[in-house]
């Protein structure tokens, strides 16, 4: 398991690298805020309203297509790298289970999910 | 004890003599491993800020090229150190923080956007011998860690609390995830006949004269353009850049960021757009294998090509539409990259190529 410290490492690493450059930054740069400068970039009109409103739900559709399908990968992963000593029972399980799911593809396109309208 | 250390003349002196002082104090092994592999990291780290800012000057030079400009002039010859100076006023520019925004989002975001680019260098194979850990999920880890590009694309839309910034945000979410699908994909297919997600299996699976997966017809070329398209997607470029797309959304998820945030964002862009082309240097072209030249070259040679190949197809495409898109990824390359892993299922299980 000593390989996956490695993971651990590059991550406190990286967020640290990343945070001495903000504090480098910190130094080095000016600091002069004021109400005008810190209103929120709307092509110089005064925004209306909060931006964190209620969002159109296609988003939420295309996300759980993506949760069904990112799923059926993780299964795929140990099927394809045990496929050497597995044969052709495992090929025709996966067939019929990436045909199943492929359905349920060609059911939402059908439905006209799959439409960006 | 880390086995395969960095090979590439001085280096390897310069770590096998840290390694030694370490064993030669008395430290315990678990802090040997962690100095080690910091030091390690810290290496990547460089390497890769070097890479970043060739990759920028490279790409404004390609783009002027293309566009029959000169492009950066001025410092340096053919204004080679140009990203450096960029670099360094980035530096010194003031944080403008939003009022409204929402302060811990805000923060962190470019912060999970470079460790997610950065952290996949972990088991990235830039030579024979020269990887830093050689994780038995290789590819599958680089995948998982690369998508978490996502989250912080979303934590800067939400927490700048602009309209634009939060467009951009959700586009990128909703477009990478869909085309996360068919890249897996087309990435399995290969998988499926290495028996292996370790980036060094798949690299020496791929030795000797025609070996490279791309040569091996008729899934190899599929999966290679397929995984190239979605690549191109998850690295956010144009005819793909929806999320950043200039003319509508100014700059996307990044509008209300300035200074050295900004910069993060900019950096782990490029760094991702080189992850991609390695991955595709690595599962398709053969990695580090190659003639003659040390195994170094052939990687970097590879996995620049590929990187000229999406800046070529940058500068020459005009972005697609985001319906367009959409339907795309999930009404031809999805379907495609299926059917291709079972044509690749189907042929070795019938010894084709073994």
């Amino acid at each position: 398991m000593s390989e996956y410290l490695a993971v651990l490492i590059f991550i406190f690493v990286g967020a640290g690298m990343v945070l001495f450059t903000f504090f480098l930054a910190r130094i080095l740069r000016p600091h002069n805020p004021y109400p005008e400068k810190n209103v929120n970039y709307e092509c110089a009109e005064l925004p209306i309203g909060s931006s964190w409103i209620k969002f159109h739900n296609r988003y939420y559709i295309f996300a759980l297509i993506f949760v069904i399908f990112d799923v059926e990968a993780v299964f795929l992963f140990p099927w394809a790298v045990a496929f050497g000593q597995l044969g052709l029972y495992a090929l025709v399980e996966m067939v019929i289970f990436i045909f199943i799911l492929l359905f349920g593809l060609l059911y939402a396109w059908k439905k006209g999910v799959l439409k960006w309208a | 004890m880390i086995s395969p250390v960095f090979a590439v003349g001085e280096l390897d002196g310069l770590f096998r003599w840290l390694n030694e002082l370490l064993v030669s104090i008395g430290l315990p092994q678990p802090w040997q491993d962690v100095i080690m592999y910091a030091a390690l990291s810290a290496t990547v780290f460089g390497l890769l800020a070097l890479i970043a800012l060739f990759l920028v000057w490279w790409e404004r030079k390609i783009a002027a090229h293309i566009q029959q400009r000169f492009g950066p002039m001025r410092v340096g010859w053919h204004g080679w150190y140009q990203t450096v100076m960029d670099a360094l006023k980035l530096l010194q520019k003031e944080d403008i923080r939003v009022a409204t925004r929402d302060k811990v989002v805000f923060f962190w975001a470019p912060v999970i956007c470079f460790v997610a680019a950065f952290s996949a260098y972990v088991c990235m194979p830039f030579g024979r011998g020269l990887i830093v850990a050689d994780l038995n999920i290789g590819i599958l880890y680089i995948m998982a860690v690369t998508t978490f590009t996502v989250i912080s694309l979303l934590m800067a839309g939400w927490g700048s609390n602009n309209k634009y910034a939060l467009l951009g945000g959700m586009r990128s979410a909703a477009q990478v995830i869909s085309y996360e699908v068919p890249m897996v994909v087309s990435l399995l297919a290969v998988i499926l006949y290495v028996g292996s997600l370790s980036m060094v299996d798949i690299v020496e699976s791929q030795s000797g004269w025609f070996n490279w997966f791309i040569f091996r017809v008729p899934f190899g070329p599929i999966a290679f353009v397929t995984y190239t398209v979605a690549a191109i997607a998850e690295a956010n470029r144009t005819p793909f850049d929806i999320p950043e797309a200039e003319q509508e959304l100014v700059a996307g998820y990044n509008v209300e960021y300035s200074g050295m945030k900004f910069a993060m964002f900019f950096l782990a862009e490029f760094i991702n757009m080189f992850t991609v082309s390695a991955i595709a240097a690595t599962v398709f072209l053969g990695g580090w294998n190659g003639p003659w030249l040390p195994s170094w070259v052939w990687f970097m040679g590879k996995t620049l090509s590929m990187v000229f190949l999406l800046m070529l197809v940058r500068w020459t495409y005009p972005r697609l539409r985001v319906d367009q898109l959409m339907e795309f990824a999930w009404k031809f390359l999805v379907p495609v990259t299926f059917a291709n892993l079972i044509l690749a299922g189907i042929l070795k299980y019938l010894g084709y190529w073994e």
